[in-house]
C-alpha cells in the first residue's frame, strides 16, 4: 500500500474543467447506466488530471465530486487509491520508469540513476518546468525492458545512452516520438520475425462458408430453444 | 511447433493494419452471424470441447465457467466483463491484441454474450495502456459504423460494448476488486460468495473473463472446437500467447502450441540464453506471481498448466522471466517483493502488513545483512500470509519467496555468510567477481545492495 496525501498549498482554490473537456465528460457518463453514474469516477478524474497540467488537486477532486453528486469522501478514497492520480505538481513532461522486475533484469535501475543525475529525486520537478519522474509498478511492456512511460505514450526498449539523449530533447522542449528505440517491430524479436510470414493469412484466403460442427449438433437447437423458453 | 495456418493472432507484430477491411481479411467476422444463431448450450458445449482453459492466470475452464450464468434473464440484465488490466510483471500479451487485432477481442465479447446471454458488456483496460485505449476505442467505433454491434445490428444480437479503464492498480485484476472498480470505488475485493455469476457488476449476473479467453473465441467456433483441442497435451490445449523477458538474446511475444518444451520455445523464437544454455540459472514461468524453477527442471519441461504445477510452479499468464547467471536471485525477487507491497489493497491484514515484512527481510537478506535462522522465519511468515486472505495477492506474494527459497536456499545462506566475513575478504572477492563478465545493472546494483 502506498500512503498518499493531496499537496494542498500547490491546489490553490479553483478548478475548472476545460470547454473542450465537455464533451469528453459526456461520452464517459453515456457509458453506464442513469442510476450508476459514480462509475465514470475513474474517467473523470483522469480528465481533471489532464486539465491540471498532470496532476490532481483538492479543488479538482471535488469539482468531480459535485458533478457525479457523490461524497467528497468517496471520491478521495479513489484518488488516493490509484496510483497514476498524482497528487504533487508534475513537470511538463512526467517521466514513469518501470522497476519491475523483468525491466530491472534490462537495465532499468541504469535509467532510474541516469533520472536522479539529470533531473533530481523521485517527483522532483526540474527547474524549467519540464520533467519530473517517479518509478512505477510493471506497465505491461516485459518484452520491450527497459522501458518508461512519459506522459501518456511508452517509450521501450531503452539503453542508457538513448534514455538520456530523450531526456536531453525533453528538457530543450523537443518533441520525441514514443515507441521502440531498438531495431524490432513492437513486441517481434529482434531482427527478422520468426511467425506470420505466410502471406495465405492477409489476402482472405482462409475465410469459410460454413461453421464446422453444426450439422452434428443441428438436431440440438430445437431443444435448446424449447429449454431457454 | 505452431505453423502459421494454425496461429489466431495473425497481426500480433502489427505488420497490418488493425483497421476492420485487413481485421476481416485476417478472417475477422467471418461467419458471426451463424455463430450468434446457435444457442448459448451449444456455444458453451464447442468452447467446453476445445478444451481452452482461462488465459488470466488460474486456467479455469472458459466453457465451464460461462455455463455458472443464470439459464435465463430475468429483471437484471447480464454482463460479460473483460479484464484487460494486465499488470503482472512479465505479461504483455493482451496489449497486443487490443492494439493490433482489436477486431478479433470485440467479436470475442459478442459472440461470448451471446452465450452467456448479456446484451452489455465492458472492457477494463489498465489506465497506463492509453494508446491500447484509443487504438480499441476507435475499432469499437468501426464496429458500430459498420452496424455490427449496436441495436439491430446485422449481426443479429443486440450488443452495447463499452471501454472502462482503470488508473494503476495491479489489484483491479482480481475479478472482485475490478468490479469494484468498475463501479467507482477503491478497488478492493469482494468476500466470495455470492460469486459474481450470480452478483457481480451492479450486482447483476456478471461473468469476468481475460481478453486472451475471450479473443481466441471466435477463431475456436471458425476452425472447429478439435482443431483447438488438437494442440497441446490433453487438458492443457490450444494455442498460447507467450510473453518471453529477461535474458534471452531476442525478448518477444509470440503464439505458439501449449505444452511446447521450454528448451523449443525459447531456441525458437527467442535465439537461445544470453551466454548459452549453461548460463540459465532459472525462469519464472507464468509471472511473477508463480514461484521459480530452477534450470535443471525447467529445461526440458512442457510450457502448460499441469506440467508447471507438478514442478510446483504454474503456467500463470505464461509470461516467462528468464533469469540467467548473472542474476541476483535474491535481489529480483525483493523486488518481486516490492511490488506485492506497493499493490497490496491494505483490506486484509496479513498482506497489509505481511508482504512490507517480507519485502524489509529479503532486502536485509539481498545485503547479507540477516540472520540464518531468518530464512525459516521468512519462509513461516509467507505461510502465514498465504490463504488467510480475502483474494489471491497474499498467494501471489507469498509463493516467489516460498520458491527462492525451495531452490536457492544456499545463496541465501551464502549471502549471510560472506557478510559476516571480514571486510578485506570480502573486498578481495568482490574485485575478482568485478573481473567475470557482468551486466552493467545487475554490476551496480550487486554494489549497492552489499554498501
Amino acid at each position: 500500500m502506498a500512503l498518499r496525501r493531496f499537496d494542498l498549498d500547490a491546489g490553490g482554490e479553483s478548478f475548472a474543467f476545460c470547454a473542450e473537456t465537455e464533451p469528453k465528460i459526456a461520452f464517459w457518463l453515456a457509458k453506464y447506466p442513469e442510476d450508476r453514474q459514480r462509475s465514470a469516477v475513474i474517467p473523470l478524474l483522469w480528465l481533471a488530471q489532464k486539465d491540471n497540467q498532470g496532476w490532481l488537486s483538492e479543488p479538482a477532486m471535488r469539482t468531480v465530486a459535485e458533478l457525479l453528486d457523490m461524497p467528497y469522501i468517496r471520491v478521495y478514497e479513489v484518488a488516493t487509491f490509484y496510483t497514476m492520480f498524482r497528487l504533487q505538481p508534475v513537470g511538463r513532461h512526467h517521466i514513469q520508469i518501470c522497476g519491475t522486475t523483468p525491466c530491472m533484469l534490462r537495465g532499468a535501475n541504469d535509467l532510474k540513476d541516469i533520472a536522479t543525475d539529470k533531473i533530481g529525486a523521485k517527483m522532483h520537478v526540474s527547474d524549467n518546468g519540464q520533467l519530473s519522474w517517479e518509478e512505477v509498478e510493471c506497465l505491461g511492456a516485459c518484452v520491450n525492458a527497459p522501458m518508461v512511460q512519459i506522459n501518456d505514450y511508452y517509450y521501450e526498449d531503452l539503453s542508457a545512452a538513448s534514455f538520456a539523449d530523450i531526456l536531453a530533447k525533453l528538457d530543450q522542449g523537443e518533441a520525441v516520438a514514443p515507441g521502440s528505440f531498438a531495431e524490432r517491430i513492437n513486441s517481434a524479436p529482434f531482427g527478422v520475425p520468426t511467425t506470420l510470414s505466410e502471406e495465405a493469412l492477409y489476402n482472405g484466403a482462409r475465410l469459410i462458408d460454413s461453421l464446422p460442427n453444426l450439422l452434428t449438433e443441428e438436431a440440438n437447437p430445437a431443444a435448446d430453444k424449447k429449454k431457454d423458453a | 511447433m505452431l505453423q502459421d495456418k494454425d496461429r489466431i493472432f495473425t497481426n500480433l507484430y502489427g505488420q497490418h493494419s488493425p483497421g476492420l477491411e485487413a481485421a476481416k481479411q485476417r478472417g475477422a467476422w467471418n461467419l458471426t452471424p451463424d455463430m450468434l444463431a446457435q444457442s448459448p448450450e451449444w456455444l458453451c458445449n464447442q468452447i467446453k470441447t476445445s478444451g481452452l482453459r482461462g488465459r488470466g492466470g488460474a486456467g479455469f475452464p472458459t466453457g465451464l465457467k460461462w455455463t455458472f450464468m443464470p439459464k435465463e434473464v430475468r429483471d437484471r440484465p447480464h454482463y460479460l466483463v473483460v479484464n484487460a488490466d494486465e499488470s503482472e510483471p512479465g505479461t504483455c500479451k493482451d496489449r497486443e491484441i487490443m492494439r493490433h487485432d482489436p477486431h478479433l477481442l470485440i467479436e470475442g465479447c459478442m459472440v461470448a454474450s451471446r452465450a452467456m446471454r448479456a446484451h452489455a458488456c465492458y472492457i477494463y483496460i489498465r489506465g497506463e495502456y492509453i494508446a491500447e485505449r484509443e487504438g480499441l476505442e476507435a475499432a469499437i467505433k468501426e464496429a458500430y459504423e459498420a452496424k455490427l454491434i449496436g441495436q439491430n445490428n446485422i449481426n443479429g444480437w443486440d450488443f452495447e460494448l463499452y471501454v472502462h479503464h482503470g488508473a494503476g492498480a495491479y489489484i483491479c485484476g482480481e475479478e472482485t476488486a475490478l468490479l469494484e472498480s468498475l463501479e467507482g470505488k477503491k478497488g478492493q475485493p469482494r468476500l466470495k460468495p455470492p460469486f459474481p455469476a450470480n452478483a457481480g457488476l451492479y450486482g447483476c449476473p456478471t461473468t469476468v473473463n481475460n481478453v486472451e479467453s475471450i479473443a481466441v473465441v471466435p477463431t475456436i467456433l471458425r476452425r472447429g472446437a478439435e482443431w483447438f483441442a488438437g494442440f497441446g497435451a490433453p487438458n492443457n490445449t490450444g494455442t498460447k500467447l507467450f510473453c518471453i523477458s529477461g535474458h534471452v538474446q531476442r525478448p518477444c511475444n509470440v503464439e505458439e502450441e501449449m505444452s511446447v518444451t521450454f528448451r523449443e520455445l525459447i531456441e525458437t523464437h527467442c535465439g537461445g540464453i544470453k551466454g548459452g544454455w549453461d548460463n540459465l540459472k532459472a525462469v519464472i514461468p507464468g509471472g511473477s506471481s508463480v514461484p521459480m524453477v530452477p534450470a535443471e527442471q525447467i529445461i526440458d519441461a512442457k510450457m502448460d498448466f499441469d506440467t508447471l504445477r507438478d514442478l510446483k510452479s504454474g503456467l500463470g499468464t505464461a509470461a516467462v522471466i528468464v533469469m540467467d547467471k548473472s542474476t541476483d536471485l535474491i535481489k529480483a525477487i525483493a523486488r518481486i517483493s516490492y511490488f506485492y507491497r506497493h499493490e497490496s489493497c491494505g483490506q486484509c491484514t496479513p498482506c497489509r502488513e505481511g508482504t512490507g515484512w517480507m519485502w524489509r527481510v529479503l532486502e536485509r537478506m539481498a545485503a547479507g545483512e540477516a540472520r540464518y535462522e531468518e530464512i525459516d522465519m521468512l519462509l513461516e511468515v509467507s505461510h502465514q500470509v498465504e490463504g488467510h486472505t480475502i483474494c489471491a495477492l497474499g498467494d501471489a506474494a507469498a509463493w516467489p519467496v516460498q520458491g527462492l527459497i525451495r531452490h536457492f536456499r544456499h545463496e541465501i545462506e551464502a549471502r549471510i555468510s560472506e557478510y559476516r566475513l571480514p571486510r578485506t575478504i570480502v573486498q578481495a572477492r568482490r574485485a575478482r567477481l568485478a573481473n567475470r563478465p557482468v551486466t552493467r545493472s545487475l554490476e551496480k546494483s550487486a554494489v549497492t545492495s552489499e554498501g
